[in-house]
């Protein structure tokens, strides 16, 4: 594997990038709602960052409430067998 | 002269020729039926609406072919994905394996064109009888199991929709296959039927149970038709059921969580796939023009999106040799084009704008809004986010990226990656150039996808849903993938019943030993004291010959009881 080729996302830097990248992109995803008008269905879709908030805080919930699941539902491999 | 076969019938006919041809004269055979067709579709719809081959039997009217615009998306989209899956699987030698395929994506197309129930009744058991042996084409013992599970369940839905069409001609006279309703036992009994096919909230485990055991291209096949068909014929016989709408919501949530902690990446995709039938039930749910074109665009992007996921997943299973998270890692590097294809139909399925999912979900979630059914709409909201974590970010992360585990195999061959670039081009195409896909939707469509709102919005939703998924990761909360089975309601017929039944057998048989110990000693005893009494040289036999007679007696009572427990 040394003389292999050195990929980029090797590199726990550039992973860094990304993940940094990342709550950039977010930032000005969320701050773009001060430049335009919103055409939305509910009021409360008005307010700035909704939509990232809701995703954020949707995502997160889900991953916590799945892990909480595995409590239950997880069994051995061979459960079936 | 090809306008007068029934669609499917080209699939259907054709596969029977397959086992005797060879080599690339078969290849170019089997690419070349889908696309005739697609042609014969092509033709037809100039035409339509229309009714073809109407008979009479046992004075009802028959209408094995109705070509309208509702059934024409779904026969398009059915020829697409059947090019696509042949395609994919044409390496595949046994011709078995594409004689089932053939025939299972036909008898899904002439059941989407079924003007009455009889005809989609037998069209809706051919897919489940043709199906089945791409999931047995595994050849395991597990793929065999969950193949039998599979097969009851479907044949299962095939006999309560006879049973609910044969109520429902008795009430009304007619065997039409239009709007049914959920009047009268007849409506309900077809709705479950409809139900158990579009996997239902609690009808659902044998989507996930049976597709991640098919083969690598059974699986592909398996993910376009069998749950689309239901969608069409929800949307044909059940548009503006309401309960549907919450039926839906509950589809597109659930199956989340469970996919979320799913290691066996097709399985991942299998509670996708039932998540993402919830957008297309919510869709004929509410039942106006724009929430059926929703559900009838969605069903198009979802069917090419998915089966490209599929394929992606089962290139890794057939490279690597296995498709679970907790094995993989680093793929990307030996198979760069096959993770670039996933990472397309990770987007096509998050709705990503410039991606299929972008222009279809949201007719679905903006009919919702105007309808003013909030909840479902922040629960398909919240399923929008959630399908970003498990098919956006978790299957090619898991699948390809992730940490390097020294995996080095091979790209896939040259006819899977075709096949992924095409479906991962059509995505695309579909979700810049909208148009062509809005036209052939049931109704006129004035939805415009691109505006700054929804672009906005959208990206806000998907992308602070991906750093959620990142600041999990980056913190080491994130749940790792784990060699595990996660029992769902299939723990009810896979575990408790059989166990009951074991039990019950066990305690029965202890019941039956023991009871028919005591009847047989009993009869010993009588037997015994008979004879001794009765019986040659007994006391009671020494004036009365007829004591043989006795004993005799006693013997054929002895005979019949016995006979009569055993």
């Amino acid at each position: 594997m040394d003389n292999e080729k050195k990929y980029w996302l090797d590199d726990p830097a550039n992973v860094r990038k990304v993940y940094y990248g990342l709550w950039v992109a977010c930032i000005v995803l969320a701050a773009l709602d001060l430049f335009y008008h919103k055409h939305v269905h509910y009021d409360f879709e008005e307010l700035i960052g909704f939509f990232g908030f809701f995703g954020f805080v949707a995502c997160v919930g889900l991953v916590l409430a799945s892990k909480g699941l595995r409590r239950i539902v997880m069994r051995d491999e061979d459960f079936y067998d | 002269m090809i306008e007068f076969l029934p669609p499917g019938a080209i699939l259907i006919l054709g596969a029977a020729l397959v086992p005797l041809l060879k080599g690339r004269v078969r290849q170019a055979y089997m690419l070349a039926l889908p696309l005739l067709g697609l042609a014969q579709l092509y033709a037809l719809s100039g035409s339509a609406p229309l009714e073809m081959l109407q008979f009479s039997m046992f004075g009802y009217e028959l209408t094995p072919v109705r070509v309208d615009k509702l059934s024409l998306v779904w026969g398009y989209v059915f020829y697409i994905a059947a090019f696509l899956s042949v395609l994919y699987a044409l390496k595949v030698e046994r011709p078995g394996e594409h004689v089932a395929a053939m025939a299972y994506s036909g008898g899904a197309i002439a059941a989407a064109f079924a003007g009455d129930l009889i005809t989609l009744f037998v069209f809706w058991e051919v897919t489940a009888i043709t199906s089945v042996f791409l999931i047995w084409s595994s050849r395991t013992e597990r793929s065999y199991r969950a193949g039998v599970r599979y097969l009851v369940i479907q044949v299962a839905s095939g006999v309560l929709l006879l049973a609910g069409a044969l109520v429902r001609v008795h009430q009304t006279g007619s065997v039409d296959f239009g709007f049914i309703g959920l009047e009268g036992a007849g409506g309900t009994l077809i709705f479950l039927a409809f139900g158990i096919k579009a996997a239902f909230p609690f009808l659902h485990n044998w989507l996930q149970d049976a597709y991640p055991e098919a083969t690598v291209t059974g699986t592909v096949w398996l993910s376009a038709f069998t749950t689309k068909l239901a969608i069409y014929a929800l949307a044909r016989g059940f548009a503006g059921t309401e309960i549907l709408i919450y039926i839906g919501a509950a589809m597109c949530a659930f199956p989340i969580f469970y996919a979320v902690i799913e290691n066996d990446l097709r399985r991942v995709l299998a509670y996708s796939l039932n998540n993402q039938l919830g957008f297309m039930v919510v869709g004929i749910g509410i039942g106006t023009e724009l929430a059926l074109n929703g559900t009838a665009a969605h069903a198009f992007s979802h069917i090419i999106y998915k089966g490209l996921l599929f394929m992606a997943m089962g290139a890794i299973l057939q490279q690597v040799g296995t498709a679970k998270g907790s094995e993989l890692g680093g793929v990307y590097k030996s198979m760069p084009w096959s993770a670039t294809f996933c990472i397309i139909g990770a987007a096509s399925i998050s709705a990503f704008p410039l991606f299929s999912g972008f222009v279809s979900k949201s007719l679905v979630m903006t009919a919702s809004a105007d309808n003013h059914y909030t909840l479902v709409y922040l629960v398909m909201l919240f399923a929008s986010a959630g399908v970003v974590e498990h098919a956006g970010v978790k299957i090619p992360y898991f699948g390809f990226f992730g940490p390097d585990r020294g995996i080095r195999v091979k790209e896939a061959p040259l006819n899977m990656l075709l096949a992924m670039g095409i479906a991962a081009a059509l995505c695309i195409v579909i979700g810049i150039f909208p148009r062509p896909l809005y036209d052939i939707l049931p109704f006129p469509v004035e939805y415009e996808p691109y505006t700054a709102t929804h672009v906005i919005t959208q990206l806000q939703l998907l992308v602070w849903a991906i750093l959620g998924v990142a600041v999990l990761k980056w913190y080491h909360i994130y749940p790792p993938e784990l060699r595990s089975v996660n029992v769902d309601i299939d723990i009810v017929y896979r575990k408790w019943l059989p166990t009951a039944w074991a039990y019950s057998l066990r305690a029965g048989g202890a019941v039956w030993n023991s009871a028919s110990g005591a009847v047989t000693g009993w009869l010993q005893r009588t037997y015994e004291t008979t004879y001794r009494y009765h019986g040659p040289e007994a006391p009671l036999a020494r004036t009365w010959p007829s004591g043989y007679m006795a004993m005799w007696t006693a013997i054929l009572l002895l005979a019949v009881l016995l006979a009569l427990y055993i």
